[in-house]
């Protein structure tokens, strides 16, 4: 019983840092309507420039944040700007392409730089834990959960009390409309994708902080970020939140009471009987005929 | 111009039907005919693909798992049943694929419950529950060490082992073989009613169901019958390589590529998936051959996607027709008839297209923009 406990708090923890990467993912869906395959690679990315700013420069993981995130937001912007703006028909199709050969060559570049060794990040907080009651809690799992908080509440602060956040999600609602009544819906996808890569580098470093990578570790990220934004409904940032909780808990729930191989199974089966019985999803809006 | 398009089609079918079989033997330095069985194994499955994506317009990114069902089945039913090396195992090819096809009904049956953008990642999310399966049902499929495949050491009377010219052969007329049987339903299927209903699809789903089509059976046997073609061409990939492991057999980088190709190629063509997959898996394994360094060769082939998707994003086959079109009309009509200038067009294959109407001209296979 008190491993179940253990299970879920960790998965709570866990699954908020997911909740970061997928909120990211989730966004740019609904901004753009387009599939961003490179969010894995951006994450692990993420990682590696925590990495090296910890290695080579001997900066402190979460201060390393303040310049790994606008780095990352930049690259993002360009990214939306080169490869993604230009495309004009078959946007969902090409843009799974084109952000595929994104992490392509993220993996590559990352595989010259770093090697395809797994590495880990290093920090005091990383390896210490504190007592509460009966279980022990590693700090980096908190701080992680709490770095999550933060950017997420900024996240929604952003979205629902700004004027840029009015247009953001007029741009969900309606692309078209939004265009119409003056929203320049170009700037508002660059800038979103940029917020959505930026986000990735502190769920990178948080990811990278509680497992080892490498830079192939960007596939086994995307499969479950992927199936967490159809779990919660493609667009919905809510749903995101919901379904990154249920699956982190879900996962380490089977991991103790059955085995941790079929862990990720458990969850997959249940996204399959979801979209049984919920084809868009946990919160997500029917699909219907688009004019 | 009748005549000629008349006698000129299969003329012209023949000759290139002639190429290929003359290809091996010209050609017969093992790392030409390796590249080209990859090559055609890829043809085979793309123009499969494309029965199924490009003529209802689902994009479906999970076939790399019917791909290594296909292979998984004839690794196991070679290590149940003994059966040895040499045709045997190419004999049960067409079965391999049926088995591909029987996983594909549940599994496309819940994916064609969504549409769209979700069905897209819905099929990502059942490729890897299937990879996760090949790793984890360890009775089955002996985990992430794989299976290995009975030896083709012997093709019967004179393919004595050894000679890696002769040993490719076999393969390379089975992927031939393979390759235009993908391609003779696609026609087939483009040509008959029931590929009509899956077009109509594409254009308008609702209109279509209001019209008497049936949706859902059409998209489910559509995507099975894909789902076929990835399963034969995964048996035929895994007897070539001589294994089958989870992380080669179930790779995400199939799905892209295949898409990628019939991309190229011009998606909603017949023969736009196979002169894709012919240009692109000669470009990647001539990449891998000559840049060994690991990352390099990801970065390489990063940017030949991009370069391939940000120049020619109709394809190449629509690019040209609507080319040939074009230079028809001016050339027997002239000036006097064409109603507007055309400015955008003129820049040729390389401009961004923007939305410009020439269906009337660009032919049957021109993959009109849907409004969404």
């Amino acid at each position: 019983m008190e491993l179940i406990i253990d299970a879920i708090i960790t998965g709570i923890l866990t699954g908020g840092v997911y909740a970061l990467m997928a909120s990211g993912l989730t966004l740019v869906f609904g901004v753009m309507e387009i599939i961003n395959i490179a969010q894995g690679a951006f994450v692990i990315l993420g990682a590696y420039l925590s990495y090296a700013l910890a290695q080579h420069f001997h900066i402190d993981l979460f201060l390393g944040l303040l310049i790994t995130m606008p780095v990352m937001f930049v690259l993002g912007v360009l990214i939306q700007v080169l490869f993604i703006r230009p495309l004009k028909r078959d946007r969902t199709m090409l843009s799974i392409l084109v952000t595929f050969a994104v992490a392509l060559i993220i993996e590559g570049v990352l595989t010259i730089l770093f090697t395809a060794n797994i590495v880990t990040l290093k920090a005091p907080y990383i390896t210490q834990s504190f007592r509460i009651g009966n279980f022990y809690l590693s700090y980096i799992y908190v701080y992680g959960f709490l770095l999550s908080v933060v950017l997420l509440a900024g996240l929604y602060l952003l979205l629902y009390r700004t004027k840029f956040g009015q247009s953001v999600r007029a741009s969900m609602l309606n692309r078209t409309a939004a265009q119409l009544i003056g929203i320049d819906v170009e700037r508002v996808s660059a800038l979103t994708f940029g917020i959505g890569v930026a986000l990735t580098a502190a769920g990178g470093m948080a990811f990278g902080a509680t497992t080892a990578f490498n830079p192939g570790s960007s596939y086994d990220l995307i499969s479950r970020l992927l199936t967490i934004i159809v779990l919660g409904g493609m667009g919905s940032l809510s749903g995101a939140l919901i379904a990154s909780l249920g699956m982190l808990i879900i996962e380490n729930v089977t991991a103790v009471v059955w085995s941790p191989t079929w862990s990720s199974t458990v969850f997959f089966v249940l996204l399959v009987v979801i979209l049984i019985l919920r084809p868009q999803g946990l919160l997500g809006k029917l699909e219907g005929r688009k004019q | 111009m009748i005549t000629a398009r008349k006698y000129g089609k299969p003329v012209g079918l023949l000759a290139l039907l002639g190429v290929a079989i003359a290809f091996p033997l010209v050609f017969s330095d093992p790392t030409y005919t390796t590249i080209a069985v990859f090559a055609l194994i890829f043809a085979s499955a793309a123009s499969g693909w494309n029965i199924f994506a490009g003529y209802t317009g689902y994009i479906a990114l999970g076939h790399a798992a019917y791909f290594g069902i296909g292979a998984y089945a004839l690794a196991i039913i070679c290590q149940r049943y003994n059966i040895p090396g040499g045709w045997e195992p190419i004999y049960l090819i067409p079965l391999c694929g049926l088995i591909a096809g029987v996983f594909a009904i549940p599994l496309g049956a819940i994916a064609l419950r969504t549409r769209r953008h979700t069905f897209i990642v819905v099929t990502i999310a059942t490729f890897f529950i299937v990879q996760l399966m090949a790793f984890n049902l360890r009775g089955l499929t002996n985990g992430s060490t794989g299976l290995d495949m009975p030896i083709p050491f012997q093709w019967g009377a004179g393919y004595q082992g050894g000679n890696q010219s002769i040993y490719n052969l076999p393969f390379y007329f089975t992927a031939l073989a393979l390759t235009i049987v993908a391609l003779a339903v696609s026609w087939f299927i483009r040509h008959s009613k029931y590929g009509l209903g899956l077009l109509a699809i594409r254009d308008d789903e609702d209109r279509a169901r209001g019209l008497g089509v049936r949706t859902g059976s059409s998209k489910l046997s559509a995507f099975v019958i894909s789902a076929i073609f990835a399963g034969m061409a995964g048996a035929l990939f895994a007897y070539f390589i001589g294994s089958v492991q989870p992380q080669f057999d179930f790779d995400p980088l199939f799905d892209l590529s295949i898409a990628l190709m019939t991309f190229l190629g011009g998606i909603g063509t017949r023969a736009g998936p196979i002169l894709g997959a012919l240009v692109l898996e000669f470009a990647q394994q001539w990449l891998t051959l000559y840049f060994t360094q690991d990352g390099l060769y990801l970065i390489l082939y990063g940017v030949l996607f991009l370069v391939v998707i940000l120049l020619l994003p109709r394809g190449v086959i629509p690019s040209l027709q609507e080319l040939w079109a074009k230079g028809r009309a001016r050339g027997r009509i002239g000036p006097l008839v064409l109603p507007v200038k055309t400015p955008v067009m003129s820049a040729g294959t390389t401009s961004p297209p923007t939305a410009t109407r020439m269906t009337g001209q660009a032919g049957e296979t021109a993959h009109e923009e849907v409004p969404r």
